[in-house]
């Protein structure tokens, strides 16, 4: 059995032949081979999956492909420009040495992104309260924050 | 995950009709929690059927003195409406601590209900609001629908379609939360209309409960005092690894004081 999906994977249209019960996160590295979404709890804990669909942050391991029939899929792939200069929110965790071993780096951006559109100015409490569904196993959070305190602020020049 | 046949009906007719022609069929909501116990092999549906399409379920309105939330609602959008913030302000809150933001862009009011977790928000709202479940056949009154841990009174086939909200004088819901997965350990909505005052506790026993104790001492008096010395049997209260039952009985009357001190 199998079913017909089309949808937009970072601004490229897109149709696919997918089984059912294909998660969404499988689909995106396995079929699209789109590596940068990140597997770590495989229950919608780490938030290590996040992608934005329909220009929201959704955790990928806890949806199905099936789901995205129509949608616009953003992955961490998507967002630097396309001369490769990185987004605002990536530059940012570069220089604020917001990443250790980078595993959860993905999930993160993507989230900090979802934080950033809804919210004009960002403290410390509302970060760590949007990050919620992103573990780190290495930098304690710290630097995660003021990571997205700045990229948010440059984001927001960006536009003006 | 066992494979199943996958339906997105663009009407409600349609979902209904699968629904009741095929043996194991299941409603697919956002997904939050079905596709996790799909993934662990404790359900396999023969065939999902996907509200998502069903324009008719996602409206959030004001129907004379009720806010009527559709059931594909989103926690999301249920915190981020302005008639929501200005008419149940508790519920607006309430929703906005569902989870973490992924959970919220997705999850939805009407799974989130059907699913009865005794540890899930929305249940409290539902019994503290006095709301009613409409679903594609009837009318279900709040007090009647849920009926034990995990369990409703939903027939199989049945779909909710909306939830409605009176609009309380004043009501205030407050979550002590499990640090790690925002699950309630006691949450507890109290609020009050022109003639009574209702408290629902989540968390604390295998489904949500009423108090009658408080809401009788809180219709006399609304104040935070008038409750602080009446005690929650604990006997009947969950005891797990997060909370003992003694604990629980204890959180249950601290959060309907702090409810009760913060209604508006
Ligand atoms: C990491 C994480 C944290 C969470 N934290 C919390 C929390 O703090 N508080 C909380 O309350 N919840 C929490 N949840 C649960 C979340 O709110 C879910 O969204 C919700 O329980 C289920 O809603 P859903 O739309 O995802 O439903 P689904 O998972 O799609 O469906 C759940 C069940 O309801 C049935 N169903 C769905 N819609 C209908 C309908 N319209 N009519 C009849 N039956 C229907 C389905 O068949 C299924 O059996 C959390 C979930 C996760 C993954
Ligand atoms: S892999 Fe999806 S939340 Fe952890
Ligand atoms: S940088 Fe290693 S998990 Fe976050």
């Amino acid at each position: 059995m199998s079913v017909s999906i089309s949808f937009k994977i970072n601004g490229e249209q897109k149709v696919s032949e997918i089984r059912e019960n294909t998660l969404l996160v499988d689909f995106i590295r396995d079929s699209l081979k789109l590596t940068g979404t990140h597997i770590g709890c495989d229950t919608a804990q780490c938030g290590a999956c996040t992608v934005h669909m329909n220009g929201k942050a959704v955790k990928s391991c806890n949806v199905l492909a099936a789901q995205v029939d129509d949608a616009d899929i953003v992955t961490i792939e998507g967002i630097a420009s396309t001369d490769g200069e990185m987004h605002p929110m990536q530059e940012a965790f570069r220089s604020h040495h917001g990443l250790q071993c980078g595993f959860c780096t993905p999930g993160m951006i993507m989230s900090a992104l979802d934080l950033a559109g809804r919210n004009s100015s960002l403290d410390e409490a509302t970060i760590r309260e949007g990050l919620e569904g992103n573990l780190c196993r290495c930098t304690g959070y710290h630097n995660i924050v003021a990571a997205v305190k700045s990229g948010a602020l440059n984001m927001s020049k960006n536009t003006k | 995950m066992y494979n199943f046949s996958y339906h997105k009906p663009s009407r409600l007719e349609e979902a209904v009709e699968i629904l009741s022609s095929t043996e194991d069929a299941k409603i697919l909501a956002g997904g939050q929690t079905l596709i996790a116990t799909m993934k662990l092999r404790l359900a396999g549906p023969s065939d999902l059927v996907d509200l998502g399409e069903i324009a008719e379920l996602k409206a959030i309105l004001k129907k004379e003195n009720n806010i009527v939330i559709g059931s594909m609602t989103t926690h999301a959008d249920v915190a981020g409406s302005e008639i929501i913030k200005k008419q149940i302000p508790s519920l607006a809150h309430l929703a906005s601590e569902i989870g973490d933001q992924m959970v919220r862009n997705v999850g939805t009011i009407g799974g989130s209900v059907a699913n009865n977790d005794p540890a899930a928000d929305y249940p409290a709202a539902v019994l503290g609001l006095g709301a009613k479940v409409i679903t594609n056949t009837r009318e279900i009154s709040g007090d009647d629908f849920f009926t034990g841990m995990y369990e409703t009174c939903l027939l199989p086939d049945e779909i909710i379609t909306s939830i409605v909200f009176p609009i309380p004088t004043r009501s205030s819901y407050i979550k002590f939360k499990n640090p790690a997965s925002r699950y309630a350990i006691v949450g507890v909505m109290v609020a009050e209309t022109h003639n009574s005052v209702r408290v629902a506790v989540t968390g604390a026993g295998s489904s949500v409960f009423r108090v009658k104790a408080f809401e009788d001492a809180l219709g006399t008096n609304f104040s935070s005092n008038s409750i602080a010395n009446l005690k929650v049997p604990h006997d009947d209260l969950t005891e797990d690894m997060h909370a003992s039952s003694f604990y629980r009985a204890h959180l249950v009357n601290i959060m309907a004081q702090k409810a009760v001190a913060t209604a508006k």
